[in-house]
């Protein structure tokens, strides 16, 4: 059934000889060279962070000092939210498989701008670097929490001004890949792709680029205040002398709720995908999950203010940003009864990609619904700054966002590394995260509705149970990641050979041969059916 | 390719409407200057503004060609200004009612 | 390999045009802290307005809207062929960006003399909202004049291009999309103009 491959591309883009070693990547234009760049970046700093996590769940599985100081500690949470955030889960998905699939998935040879889609990657690497030397120099490691909120993170006497710096340059990198994104879909797409055959995943990327170019800007600017508050005492923020800290909550929530998006949009698009190839059905409701990315991430632009409802801002701004927190209930919800519709009556076949996605229904619903508990202005004075946010964030983000990157590595990298992995033992690793996920985080939704507040090195012993639960969960997960990665480091090292569409999937990465050929399509395809039209692809 | 862009014919602006539009635009600037100094008040504030934008809006027409371009980047534009526009709108409900 | 098979001039432009609405947004986030402070200090905004030396302002306006000028005729002159034209007013807007930045430094230094400058000891000792107008003002015109720097630079570059024959009226894109950029740093500017010089 698989086409019969050349000899002489079947290793596809690997075996293009332009410059030789770590040359042949790090100055490659190559769309799906750069792609992999970042995977194995992105991917290394989510481990690093990881690592921090457990960290820290280790000190918080028993009241007092369990392992480290409490200005350790302070370090420790602010460097695993500032590199999971920044070096992780924003750049993650456009940088790796937005690279790696979204010009093919368009028919496109390569993005609009190569050149600059590879500066984008130094930048971040720049940036990262920069984030890095912040914590082994000046002051140490920032001690204010990833939002750096002010007047604190201007007289803190630990390295803020360095990692700020770092973050604005990784920011730069992210426009840029914005900027190429939505020029690339715009310009690049083949004959035949219109906009009603994009690709759900492409149109998510859409409107993430969107949400990069509008809200990075602004990200940017606060960034840059921080340090001439740091360097120069403009003193814009800072009450003594006129200015309103206020506002810099302001201007910083304006980028990062809409930051938000750019993290999960990808990752539903990453369900899009998935959900109808392994239901065996066209996807329900094409039109509405395309327009509801767009939905999201214009409402999602507007309700920044709802982290700002215990902060002092006016009742008035309180109520118009929660009555706007619920508008995003709506294309969110939209999205979830349109996967759930097509797996009905689908013919399901529950292999990794489809377990992973499984559980990100399930995972984004509570992540969505706590949400709405702190969309509320009400209950969100109860549950502000508790554990119950921490649990929340990290049921939408890791529970969300984190299983659709899991995904997309079962699904899409045996296309990329022309092998597969076993399957057993991804189910296994699954099964293992999923739970472990559960205990670790369902723990603290229970500790903050019981009144633990987040970021506290210590607490009441009453708390002391449920936190030795979850830092238990934090092993099993932690567990459950190591099999996912050995598995997948072996299989696509020496696995089974994975064929051009293993999964029978009906967009253009399937049409070509694996690993895709360096300018990915001999010819420029024609493409004269939608996305999820499963007729003929050969699979049953 | 010349999908979204409605082709790519350029159009060429004559020296003299650039010209014409540049002594407009130190008209303006000589008209804020002295708006600012005779009038009095902050209604002025709204008047510069919208001298200002008066402006920006012939940058953008005829030295920026935003006159003679497709849908797709007037649309760009009109998105961003817009957002721009409810980022600040939306911070005024905190800062007007505090 | 990685020379893409033709040039997609409409691409590059849309590029271009994305780019700058973030330089918009970036600038943006400061009128908004603008915005903001004045609704809260509006006396103390018009005292330190009044301060401000209106003669660097005009005529600064006034420099970079004949910059402008000269790219906006630089990218029409290409387009017609005329090389050497395109050339010299583009040397023409890189001068002007130049002067621009010498008045603001003659300004700034008259103005840090006077001890107007984040954490000075007279700004101390004024009311709050005259400090927060001055930050506000140098963050701003200090990103700007950052910016014009840049831009003379790029349009500097493109100049050598133009003379050396790599842009000509088949193949602009560069030399447009400089112009585009020094445009935006006229537009900021008509807007910065009027808020700090002419809040009386």
């Amino acid at each position: 059934m698989e086409p019969t491959e050349p000899t002489t591309t079947a290793a596809g883009f690997w075996s293009d000889t332009g410059r030789s070693g770590i040359a042949s990547w790090i100055f490659s234009t190559d769309h799906k060279r750069i792609g992999l760049l970042y995977f194995y970046s992105v991917f290394g700093f989510f481990l690093v962070a990881v690592a921090l996590g457990l960290l820290l769940r280790i000190e918080l599985m028993a009241p007092g000092r369990t392992i480290m100081g409490p200005q350790a500690y302070n370090a420790l949470f602010t460097v695993h939210g500032v590199v999971m955030v920044f070096l992780f889960i924003i750049p993650g998905f456009q940088g790796s498989f937005g690279n790696l699939v979204m010009p093919i998935q368009i028919g496109a040879r390569d993005v609009a701008f190569p050149r600059l889609n590879l500066l984008s990657w130094w930048l971040y690497m720049a940036g990262a670097a920069i984030i890095l030397t912040s914590l082994f120099t000046g002051g140490g490691p920032p001690d204010t929490g990833w939002t750096f909120y002010l007047p604190f993170s201007g007289r803190t006497g630990t390295n803020v001004s360095l990692a700020v710096f770092g973050v604005f340059v990784v920011g730069f990198s992210s426009i840029v890949t914005g900027v190429n994104f939505i020029t690339t879909i715009h310009r690049l797409r083949a004959e035949g792709m219109t906009w009603g055959r994009l690709p759900l995943f492409v149109w998510s990327l859409y409107a993430t680029a969107w949400v990069q170019i509008l809200a990075t800007p602004i990200l940017g600017i606060t960034l840059v205040l921080i340090i001439a508050e740091r360097l120069l005492g403009t003193g814009l923020f800072e009450p003594g002398q006129g200015g309103d800290p206020l506002m810099y909550q302001h201007l910083f929530w304006i980028y990062s709720h809409p930051a938000v998006y750019i993290m999960i949009l990808p990752a539903m698009g990453v369900i899009s995908e998935i959900i109808p190839v392994f239901a065996r059905k066209p996807i329900f409701g094409y039109r509405m999950i395309a327009f509801s990315s767009i939905a999201i991430a214009a409402a999602g632009s507007l309700v920044w203010g709802h982290h700002m409802f215990t902060s002092g801002m006016s009742d008035m701004a309180i109520l118009v940003f929660s009555f706007l927190t619920f508008i995003v209930a709506i294309p969110s919800a939209i999205k979830v009864f349109n996967w759930i519709s097509t797996l009905y009556r689908g013919s399901i076949s529950l292999e990794a990609p489809m377990l992973f996605s499984l559980s990100f229904i399930f995972l984004f619903s509570i992540g969505g619904l706590t949400g709405l508990v702190q969309g509320a202005a009400a209950t969100d004075i109860h549950v502000h700054d508790t554990q119950f946010v921490v649990g929340h964030f990290h049921y939408v983000i890791f529970g969300g966002s984190g299983f659709a990157f899991f995904a997309a590595m079962h699904y899409w990298l045996p296309k990329f590394y022309g092998r597969r992995y076993a399957e057993k033992p991804a189910i296994i690793a699954w099964a293992l995260m999923f739970t472990g996920f559960n205990i670790l985080y369902f723990s603290m939704i229970v500790l903050g509705l019981e009144g633990m507040p987040r970021r506290y090195y210590d607490y009441l012993p009453e708390f002391a149970p449920l936190n030795l639960v979850s830092t238990i969960g934090s092993w099993i997960l932690a567990t459950g990641l190591m099999i996912l990665l050995v598995n997948l480091f072996m299989g696509l090292r020496s696995g089974a050979r994975a064929g051009s569409n293993p999964w029978g999937g009906a967009t253009l990465e399937w049409s070509i041969p694996t690993p895709p050929p360096t300018e990915n399509f001999a010819d420029e395809p024609v493409v004269t059916h939608g996305p999820y039209d499963f007729r003929g692809t050969g699979v049953p | 390719m010349g999908k979204d862009t409605h082709g790519n014919t350029t159009h060429i602006i004559g020296y003299g409407t650039l010209t014409a539009v540049w002594g407009v635009l130190l008209l303006l600037t000589a008209l804020t200057v002295w708006a600012a100094r005779h009038a009095t008040g902050f209604g002025h504030v709204w008047g510069s503004l919208a001298i200002a934008s008066v402006k920006g809006g012939l940058v953008i027409a005829f030295f920026m060609h935003m006159r003679y371009e497709g849908r797709l980047l007037r649309w760009l534009l009109f998105v961003a200004l817009v957002t721009l526009a409810l980022f600040i709108g939306l911070t005024f409900f905190d800062v007007l009612y505090r | 390999m990685s020379r893409p098979q033709h040039r997609d001039h409409a691409g590059a432009k849309l590029g271009m045009w994305l780019f700058l609405l973030t330089e918009l947004f970036l600038f943006g986030g400061m009128f908004l802290l603008y915005g903001a402070y004045l609704v809260r200090y509006p006396r103390e905004f018009a005292a330190a307005g009044r301060e401000m030396q209106l003669w660097f302002g005009t005529v600064n306006t006034v420099i970079l809207i004949t910059s402008s000028l000269m790219a906006a005729m630089a990218v029409t002159a290409i387009q017609r062929g005329g090389r050497r034209l395109a050339v010299w007013l583009l040397g023409g807007a890189v001068i002007c960006g130049a002067v621009f930045l010498i008045n603001k430094y003659l300004e700034w230094s008259h103005e840090f003399s006077r001890g107007i400058y984040p954490g000075s000891s007279r700004l101390a000792a004024a009311p709050p909202g005259e400090s927060v107008f001055y930050s506000l003002y140098y963050v701003t015109a200090g990103l700007h004049g950052l910016h014009v720097l840049i831009g003379s630079v790029l349009l500097a570059v493109v100049a050598v291009w133009a003379w050396r024959g790599t842009i000509h009226a088949g193949d602009f894109a560069w030399l447009e999309n400089s112009a585009l950029y020094w445009h935006l740093v006229d537009l900021v500017w008509i807007f910065i103009f009027p808020l700090y010089y002419l809040i009386l």
